[in-house]
């Protein structure tokens, strides 16, 4: 299969086709969900029921205190942890009926995950790690390095695509995961505090860039901890003790 | 993905992880050379003294004469005269009466003192026939063997282990010298092979030291008398290892009814094969065999064992890296096919070094020291299909492990 660095990219065709079989499901469906963390002694309930719907082509901050569940949230919603109960379903399908093949291929082409920890290989230099997934989408090597390099390029790494992620700040980490996830050019990207580690003006780039590919029609959910990043989007989930609370302040934009 | 990709993903993930590789394919190389070479060693001491068994004469049944002192006592027993005739062994060489019998040697063996020039040497005088050679599975390095006419004209000429013509000549030519043989002047018309080793020495020294002449010669002109056509053994050899048992019998039947005995209990004579000297032989062989494949075995074990934690600790440290894999959209599949590269690539590799330092030590080494190698294809298979085995079982079956697991807990574990 091939993906185009231009928005009509096969991973858009791709959620076409799932929205198509779907009309007028959100991208996003979570009801009741909870997660348990059991580690024999002690028992974490890191998200006690929440429930709420995202619809294509919004733009979500999830805000709430650390520890407050929003991690746990994020990594279900990106299909790479399963909750304990409750329904997810992404663009009307049931993803805990999904087989690993679709579940890889949901990760692989409709979802771009930014990592809060990045969760770069040590041992491969930034555009291998931005070319990762593309590997797993068939892409020929010499079009996967050049869609890499496009990608870090756009997170502004240009000059630094032979680095090994020890030689980077954390920082330019960050944006090397950022380019990973939108190498594919995904119809939904989640990122786990995609700012975190950057300073005010690359943050404000960052949040630029992800202003963009919402303006090209992707849904985006970012968590912040910022209220400043947070008003830059259309709306606000507020999470506490792993329940969804009162959104104290709706999106700006709106 | 296709597999050329998971290919490329596995050799640049050899390459960048160096140390890991190197241990894991040392781990392997040891324990194939270990067991290339110790199961060598083993078939080469096999080899050795299959070869020594065979220089005794395969295929060899050995008739002597037994005792006369049984309820048949009348029988026999003139003086020290033989149970065993001439006529016996012509009987036994008749291929009607005798078909799995190929060849018959009668012989006649007195202790004999030799002197050429100043020197003397005491050693078995062995009387007998053309057949000889062959039966003992000899050959003759220098001159020629008896023929049937040194048989019919009594010829006075002798043929001498080659231990028995160094005592006597030192280092000249032996062949064409004269030698006396108690008293009887003889001429040296050949030597024998040399089949004994310096590690054998009891074994196999006698075939080298003795001198072989013509039956009639010694039955004429060195024993004279009434005993002088009574045999010390009927040699004979069957027609293979297969039909030893067949000419066993037709001997031993044919014998019995040429003396009249109607009993096997009361038989006069006795018929030995190589049976004794070949079960020793081989239950020496198997204690051997089990030494070495046992060293083997624990070399191949602590390769083996060696392997298996280099894999066990290198997916382990690379549970993080599946997780990730699997969350930019990597299935369990590829996966796992990644790692079975991975395994069988390093498998592979210190297999092959293990097989090459192995041949290369089974021809070195023989020159330093006095013990044969022998390779054994076999072995050198077996190990290297177990130690791949283990470093694929226990790198793919781990990973794939981690591969089921959602990203998420791969991608949290330390
Ligand atoms: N693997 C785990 N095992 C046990 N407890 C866990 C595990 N992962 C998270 N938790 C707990 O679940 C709760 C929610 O964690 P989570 O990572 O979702 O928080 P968060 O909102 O992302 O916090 P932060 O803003 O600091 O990243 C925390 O109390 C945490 O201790
Ligand atoms: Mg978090």
């Amino acid at each position: 299969m091939k993906l185009d660095d231009d928005d009509s990219s096969l991973s858009m065709a791709l959620q076409q086709e799932s929205d198509n079989k779907a009309k007028m499901k959100p991208v996003i469906f979570v009801d009741e969900i909870r997660k348990v963390y059991d580690s024999g002694a002690v028992k974490v309930e890191a998200l006690r029921g929440v429930s709420f719907q995202i619809e294509k082509g919004e733009f979500v901050a999830i805000i709430g205190p650390s520890g407050s569940g929003k991690s746990t949230l994020m990594h279900i919603l990106g299909c790479l942890d399963v909750p304990t109960s409750g329904r997810f379903e992404l663009a009307g399908e049931d993803v805990s009926r999904m087989n690993e093949e679709e579940l890889a291929a949901v990760r692989n082409r409709r979802i771009g995950f930014v990592f809060q920890q990045f969760n770069l290989l040590p041992s491969l230099n930034a555009w291998k790690n931005v070319e990762l997934p593309l590997i797993y989408a068939g892409v020929d090597a010499t079009r996967r390095k050049a869609m890499a390099i496009a990608a870090l390029s756009r997170v502004g790494l240009g000059d630094r695509i032979s680095h090994r992620p020890g030689e980077l700040s954390g920082g330019q980490q960050q944006r090397v995961a950022i380019a990973r996830a939108l190498v594919t050019n995904p119809a939904l990207i989640l990122a786990d505090e995609p700012s975190g580690n950057l300073d005010s003006k690359a943050a404000t780039d960052v949040l630029g860039l992800f202003k963009e590919l919402h303006q090209s029609g992707r849904t985006i959910v970012l968590i912040t901890h910022d209220r400043e990043v947070a008003a830059q989007a259309e709306r606000t989930i507020a999470i506490r003790d792993g329940l969804i609370g009162t959104s104290l302040e709706e999106g700006g934009s709106r | 993905m296709n597999f050329l990709e998971t290919l490329k993903t596995g050799v640049s993930s050899i390459l960048t992880h160096r140390l890991r590789s190197i241990l894991t394919i040392l781990g392997v190389m040891i324990g194939i050379t270990a067991v290339t070479l110790t199961v060598g060693l083993g078939q080469g001491a096999q080899g050795q003294v299959a070869s020594e068994i065979s220089s005794l004469g395969t295929n060899l049944l050995t008739v002597t004469p037994g005792s006369t002192t049984s309820a048949a006592g009348i029988r026999g027993g003139f003086g020290s005269a033989s149970t065993l005739t001439l006529s016996d062994a012509n009987a036994l060489s008749n291929p009607i009466v005798a078909p799995d019998i190929q060849a018959v040697a009668a012989t006649n063996t007195r202790s004999g003192t030799l002197v050429a020039g100043n020197n003397n040497w005491t050693t078995s005088v062995v009387g007998t026939f053309p057949t000889w050679l062959g039966v003992r599975g000899r050959s003759i390095t220098q001159g020629r063997f008896l023929s049937a006419s040194d048989i019919a004209n009594q010829s006075n000429v002798v043929v001498l282990g080659s231990v028995t013509a160094a005592e006597l000549f030192g280092g000249r030519d032996p062949v064409g010298q004269s030698v006396n043989i108690d008293g009887v002047p003889m001429t040296v018309i050949g030597i024998l092979n040399t089949v004994g080793s310096s590690s054998s020495a009891s074994a196999t020294s006698s075939l080298d030291d003795q001198a072989v002449v013509p039956f009639t010669t010694l039955a004429d002109e060195i024993v004279g008398g009434p005993n002088r056509d009574s045999l010390s053994s009927i040699l004979i050899e069957a027609r293979s290892a297969s039909s030893l048992s067949a000419a066993y019998q037709e001997a031993d039947a044919e014998l019995l009814a040429l003396h009249g005995i109607t009993l096997a209990a009361d038989a006069d004579f006795s018929i030995q094969s190589q049976q004794s000297v070949l079960s020793t032989a081989t239950s020496v062989d198997k204690t051997l065999t089990i030494l070495l494949g046992g060293v083997a075995a624990i070399s191949l074990l602590v390769g083996g064992i060696g392997v298996m934690n280099i894999m066990l600790v290198s997916v382990t440290e690379r549970i993080r890296e599946i997780g990730l894999r699997k969350a930019l959209g990597a299935t369990p599949r590829v996966i796992r096919r990644q790692f079975l590269i991975e395994a069988s690539i390093l498998g592979l590799v210190g297999g092959l070094i293990g097989v090459a330092l192995g041949i290369a030590g089974a021809v070195i080494l023989p020159h330093f020291i006095s013990n044969p190698i022998k390779l054994s294809i076999p072995a050198m298979a077996g190990a290297l299909v177990v130690a791949v085995g283990i470093g694929v079982g226990f790198g793919v079956y781990p990973a794939g492990r981690a591969a089921n697991l959602p990203p998420i807990d791969a991608l949290r574990s330390e």
